[in-house]
């Protein structure tokens, strides 16, 4: 690197920059978490939501399933498994057998294990996925598959 | 005989001896779930997937945070020109994190996950639950009290000695980390806050801070192997960490592309993290522009290898592998694919395990009174180690890019309806599946020689030729 340009005048662009850019990006992040509410739809996020929420924490799903892409890649996205199974008229059905009928057992498949979870709070953990389905994420996944 | 400038360097030792035991457990984990990927039900019952991965991937970052700690506590002294603060506080801190973190380990793998959260009064404070940050909320506060008893162990050290840019720019990373690691205590009920602020700990810290803490352990190993000016290294450690920051910051727009935020971040995200690759190539060019520049003939051949590994393979990992799926048009069909595992496993090869690597290869010999360098038989092994384990991590890379791409060419690329579902699309991977997991064996055997490197005696090397 050339002579003229010192350590001095590479430190303050490190400063100066960093500085420079970390507040731009506080202030986009400023604005983008003013835009989100008309995205995300929190005025639909109900205690049973939020119930829904814990639950998939608490049973470390993402440790499998992708959560609009996010997590582990072993098992399918959840994003929108709320549409791609069976959504307002039959979701919720499916979700409850499918929840109760693991682990399928079939010999050399991925296994889902079984978490023993009752009525309601299989019903709080579809409310979630339903919620999570409905924001507006920029029209991802690109098909239905996830 | 101490070969140490500071006695109090040798604090470091068992956070780099506890640091490879952690790794050793985390590649025996890895090959277990890519053991999983192909034989679905493989040890279904006892390690679930999820267990499997929260363990792979939580012992990884405990590694090198023991990794970064042994070498702050290691480096740090040497360029203040003064003994640690405090040797007594590292000790403790060393044990008091081991445990918390030995027995967070042993919670995943001995109770089902729900039983762990409430057996940790998760409800009380949820953090648990997210990728990465599995830890129970009562761990979490035991990192940060680790990190401030590190910190404020630095801090003073620093202030009573010299205050380089080697020391400055560590410090700065090490500040950043813990700070972003506050934004694991945030977990709102809202899960597009969740997701959008969950990024502050997880981008900021492997493409924003940990990329300082990186760049000062090369520069410092670099000045001791090569014996190149200060003045030379240290200017190029400002230039490329301006650069990681300049673009690493707005590029962690790279993740607001697919969640409830404006599509200007496909925009910023595209740009920015575009420019990501430039100061890990910068490193590569500098890593070898100084050792060809060296003068002297430091013995610890194996050291400036490592040293040149990590600039490598942090550019094609970290560098390449991220602008593969860094575009928003591209990344909204490779998002979430195996595209994404084959980016994450090379870019924390070969940005972060190597630069541990890097700096053990340099202070263990010292740590351990042997002198300068290990044997050459030693340093021979520990280069079978090098080798085994970057080719090996290079296959694994690059049969998950096949798998990737093969995945978003089924599954991803055609319309509703036509698209395979994704468990369809698994089968179809399997081959790719299992050549990962045959590379993985080989990584296993390059780790285990690499062990087995530290174990072999015989006659040290020539002295130092100035």
């Amino acid at each position: 690197m050339s002579e003229s340009f010192t350590k001095g005048m590479a430190r303050n662009i490190y400063y100066g920059g960093s500085v420079f850019f970390l507040l731009i990006f506080l202030g986009l992040t400023f604005h983008t978490t003013k835009e989100m509410p008309q995205r995300d739809h929190r005025e639909n996020l109900t205690e049973s939501v939020a119930r829904g929420k814990a639950l998939w924490e608490d049973n470390n799903c993402i440790g499998c399933h992708t959560l609009l892409g996010e997590g582990a890649y072993f098992a399918p996205e959840l994003g929108n498994v709320y549409i791609r199974r069976g959504g307002e008229g039959g979701f919720k059905a499916f979700f409850n057998g499918w929840m109760k009928s693991q682990p399928l057992n079939i010999p050399g498949r991925r296994q889902m294990p079984n978490f023993h979870l009752n009525d309601q709070e299989i019903d709080d953990l579809a409310e979630f996925l339903k919620w999570t389905s409905e924001m507006d994420v920029n029209s991802w996944p690109p098909n239905i598959e996830g | 005989m101490s070969t140490l400038k500071f006695q109090s360097q040798a604090v470091a030792k068992p956070y780099f001896a506890f640091a490879l035991i952690l790794f050793v457990g985390q590649i025996l984990f890895g090959l277990i779930m890519g053991l999983q990927y192909v034989v679905g039900d493989f040890l279904a019952g006892a390690i679930p997937f999820n267990v499997a991965r929260m363990v792979h991937t939580n012992l990884l970052i405990v590694w090198l945070l023991f990794g970064f700690m042994g070498s702050a506590y290691y480096l740090v002294p040497e360029e203040a020109d003064t003994e640690l603060w405090s040797p007594k506080l590292a000790i403790i801190l060393f044990w008091v994190f081991a445990a918390a973190g030995t027995a967070t380990i042993l919670g995943y793998l001995l109770v089902p996950y729900s039983t762990l959260a409430e057996f940790t009064f998760n409800e009380l404070w949820p953090t648990m639950g997210r990728e990465f940050l599995e830890q129970p909320t009562i761990t979490k506060i035991g990192i940060v009290v680790v990190a401030l008893g590190f910190l404020l162990n630095l801090g003073m050290t620093i202030l009573k000695g010299r205050k380089t840019a080697i020391n400055m720019v560590l410090m700065t990373g090490l500040i950043g980390l813990a700070v972003f690691f506050l934004f694991a205590f945030y977990n709102p009920e809202n899960l597009a806050l969740d997701k959008y602020f969950w990024w502050f700990v997880v981008h900021l810290w492997v493409e924003g801070v940990w990329e300082l803490i990186m760049g000062a352990i090369l520069a410092y190993v670099l000045i001791k192997v090569t014996g190149v000016d200060r003045e030379v290294i240290e200017k190029w450690l400002y230039v490329i960490i301006a650069m990681a920051l300049i673009s690493g910051i707005l590029g962690t727009g790279h993740h607001f592309y697919w969640l409830t935020t404006p599509e200007y971040w496909q925009w910023i995200g595209s740009i920015f993290s575009a420019i990501e690759p430039l100061p890990f190539f910068a490193m590569v060019l500098y890593a070898f522009n100084m050792v060809n520049r060296r003068r002297r003939e430091h013995p610890n051949k194996a050291a400036t290898l490592w040293a040149l590994g990590t600039s490598v393979m942090a550019f094609l990992g970290a560098g390449v592998w991220g602008f593969l799926h860094t575009l928003a048009p591209v990344n909204y069909y490779t998002h979430g694919s195996q595209i994404t595992a084959a980016h994450g496993h090379m870019a924390f090869y070969g940005a972060y395990a190597m630069i541990v690597m890097t700096i053990i290869s340099y202070a263990m010999p010292k740590l351990r009174g042997i002198g300068e360098a290990n044997s050459n038989k030693a340093q021979v092994c520990e280069m079978w180690g090098f080798w085994l384990m970057t080719v090996a991590m290079v296959f694994i890379t690059l049969f998950l890019t096949g798998a990737g791409i093969l995945q978003v060419w089924l599954q991803r690329l055609p319309e509703s309806g036509e698209a395979l579902s994704f468990m369809a699309t698994q089968d179809k991977l399997a081959l790719f599946y299992w050549m990962r997991e045959v590379s993985g064996v080989i990584f296993l055997i390059g780790l285990l020689a690499y062990l087995a490197s530290f174990f072999i005696g015989g006659k040290e090397t020539a002295k130092v030729s100035q």
